[in-house]
């Protein structure tokens, strides 16, 4: 495997700048960079990363439910079948994506350096009883709306936020959507019928396929 | 005539006042004004609540959502070809591009690469699809500040490029036209011709556009030095695309950082940037983006190679294991997606990061102490698509 030496050098930068809460990293050679942190080190995280890395651009911040889907692959269908008397499957377990994760909620952010072409993904523990974190909007002013969805539909709460208030959602609405084990109610009034529907693609392996429907 | 006692006429009267009182809000500090979520400057369903105070605005809060879909949780049930579908219609007016980055964060983490012929097909309907936003851009903005003849050349000539579309993908407005590994379908007989022919068009309109809009002294006027953004405001806000781009900020995914499965590197041409930062500014980059897109696209009908239009692919499709970000220049700026993938044939989470979102979160800022007409200068030079921001 080629070694990166930009992103080992962010990242060692990154390490001795934020000391033990860098608790996580993973590099793609020549692609892209993860670095994990504690959820107390975010708003410090964020700073480093503007200031020393000199990402200054702000690219997103959003949240990963790592829950695996309790409706399974097909979401509420499945819980129909289970009226109709199907067998329950055992949902997976839970495993976490790059630079690992003890939570099931995880927020994620990217920012970028314009001048020296790269960016890094920084990613943080959201504890699951205390789903809390610091707001980012001292530091990138452009997290304000995507902490507002974040806090919308994943149910994270940012501390000191100016205006954390529904984005999308009416003022009354209750749960967040973005959830795994929010139920998508589109499917619970009719099943859906593309699940079994794979599209044949030219030059795909099955060739008299193509010959058929194109 | 009935007599009314005094008594009554009071009780009535002061009924009516109640009335009228239990309506009126009424406030210290200037009134509140809606605009939309039905107007022309919306761009469909966006309501700016603006407080003034006489023609000041002091403070401007969009309220989206009206147009939400959440493709993000739609993406989650299905395979990733039918993903493709949905997300067509984030940016409604350069739909191909929206599905570029899917395809292309997929075709990075299944390790599969487009053949030269698909890449340059695709980068072609890529700017395509930028030179019928654009070009509507330029029409919608001559619209909003009360020059309507512009307005009507761009549907006009917006038709060129969308028959070019059409005659590739089969649709002028959803192609779904892009897989994972190349393309559905070649291009079909003498289409490069009549693309070259398109392209001439769109050139003429833009020549059209500068002398109506761009030498006109009431659109000057209306957007010279209004809703300034400096480039760090621009930077922490994450504004993107032209909107960036005139706000000095040399930067251009096309160009810098450009995903691998698209041919720009085989082509030449000019990153536009501006100094100003203003309205016009923004839309000046855009004129010029336009006039560049056409080079592009001319470029690369010169050098199409010849060859397949797919790589070999699995016929059901199941993308490995791993998290993926690609992003693109976009019409509106820059688009990406951030797919979390758990080896199945859904993806597990799939991020969008429009253009529009972040370029509309400026508004509060640079609406602040701005007059009432300004805001309409300012939206429609920040140029947003709804769709682009609710998803």
């Amino acid at each position: 495997m080629a070694t990166d030496e930009l992103r080992e050098g962010l990242l060692a930068t990154l390490r001795a700048e934020l000391g033990d809460a860098v608790v996580g990293s993973h590099i793609r050679p020549g692609d892209d960079l993860w670095v994990r942190v504690t959820a107390e080190a975010w708003l410090t995280a964020g700073e480093a990363v503007k200031a020393t890395l000199g990402c200054t651009y702000f690219d997103f911040l959003s949240a990963i439910d790592w829950l695996p889907s309790p409706f399974g692959r097909d979401m509420d269908s499945q819980e129909d079948l289970l009226v109709s008397g199907a067998e329950a499957k055992e949902p997976p377990a839970m495993t976490t994506g790059y630079a690992g994760g003890d939570t099931r909620m995880q927020v994620f952010a990217r920012v970028s350096n314009l001048e020296r072409h790269y960016g890094v993904t920084l990613k943080v523990d959201v504890a699951d009883d205390d789903p809390t974190l610091p707001t980012w909007v001292p530091v990138y002013a452009g997290a304000n709306w995507h902490e507002r969805e974040a806090w919308e539909m994943y149910g994270i709460t940012f501390v000191g936020h100016p205006h954390l208030v529904h984005m999308y959602l009416p003022g009354d609405f209750e749960g967040n959507p973005m959830r795994k084990d929010f139920p998508l109610l589109a499917r619970r009034v009719k099943p859906w019928p593309g699940i079994v529907d794979v599209e044949p693609m030219p030059g795909g392996t099955d060739d008299e396929e193509d010959g058929e429907s194109e | 005539m009935t007599a009314v006692s005094d008594h009554d006429q009071l009780a009535a009267m002061a009924a009516q006042a109640n009335d009228a009182r239990a309506n009126i809000e009424f406030e210290d500090d200037g009134m509140t004004l809606n605009i939309g979520p039905q107007h022309p400057a919306t761009h469909g369903t966006l309501r700016i609540v603006a407080k003034i105070d006489g023609e000041q605005v002091i403070s401007a809060e969009p309220i989206a959502g009206y147009m939400h879909r959440g493709y993000e949780k739609l993406t989650e049930v299905r395979t990733y070809p039918q993903v493709t579908t949905l997300i067509n219609r984030i940016d409604w007016l350069g739909s191909f591009a929206n599905e570029v980055p899917f395809i292309l964060a997929a075709e990075k983490l299944m390790d599969v690469e487009a053949p030269p012929r698909a890449q340059h097909i695709r980068t072609i309907l890529f700017e395509l699809s930028r030179l019928a936003n654009i070009s509507l851009f330029l029409g919608d903005l001559a619209i909003q500040l009360g020059g309507l003849s512009l307005g009507f050349y761009s549907f006009r000539d917006r038709e060129f490029v969308l028959n070019q579309i059409e005659a590739v993908t089969g649709g002028r407005f959803h192609p779904n036209f892009d897989r994972i590994g190349g393309l559905k379908d070649d291009l079909p007989k003498g289409w490069i011709a009549e693309t070259k022919v398109a392209m001439e068009k769109m050139r003429s309109f833009c020549d059209e556009a500068d002398d109506l809009l761009f030498g006109n002294e009431i659109f000057q006027k209306r957007t010279r030095g209004i809703g300034v953004i400096p480039a760090d405001v621009a930077k922490s806000y994450g504004l993107s695309g032209p909107n960036a781009r005139a706000s000095g900020i040399d930067w251009d995914l096309r160009r810098d950082n450009c995903p691998p499965g698209l041919a720009y590197d085989k082509v030449d041409w000019k990153v536009w940037t501006h100094p100003d930062g203003d309205a016009f500014a923004r839309s000046w980059i855009r004129l010029q983006e336009t006039r560049e897109a056409t080079r592009i696209v001319d470029q690369l009908l010169d050098t199409i190679p010849s060859g397949p239009i797919m790589a070999k692919v699995p016929r059901i499709i199941k993308v490995p294991e791993g998290e993926a970000w690609v992003a693109t220049e976009n019409p509106l700026g820059e688009m990406g997606y951030y797919i979390v993938s758990k080896g199945d044939l859904v993806p597990f989470r799939v991020k969008i990061r429009s253009a529009s979102f972040n370029n509309v979160s400026i508004v509060p800022w640079v609406c602040r102490g701005v007059y009432v007409p300004d805001v309409i200068s300012i939206l429609a030079s920040l140029y947003f698509i709804l769709g682009d921001i609710d998803r």
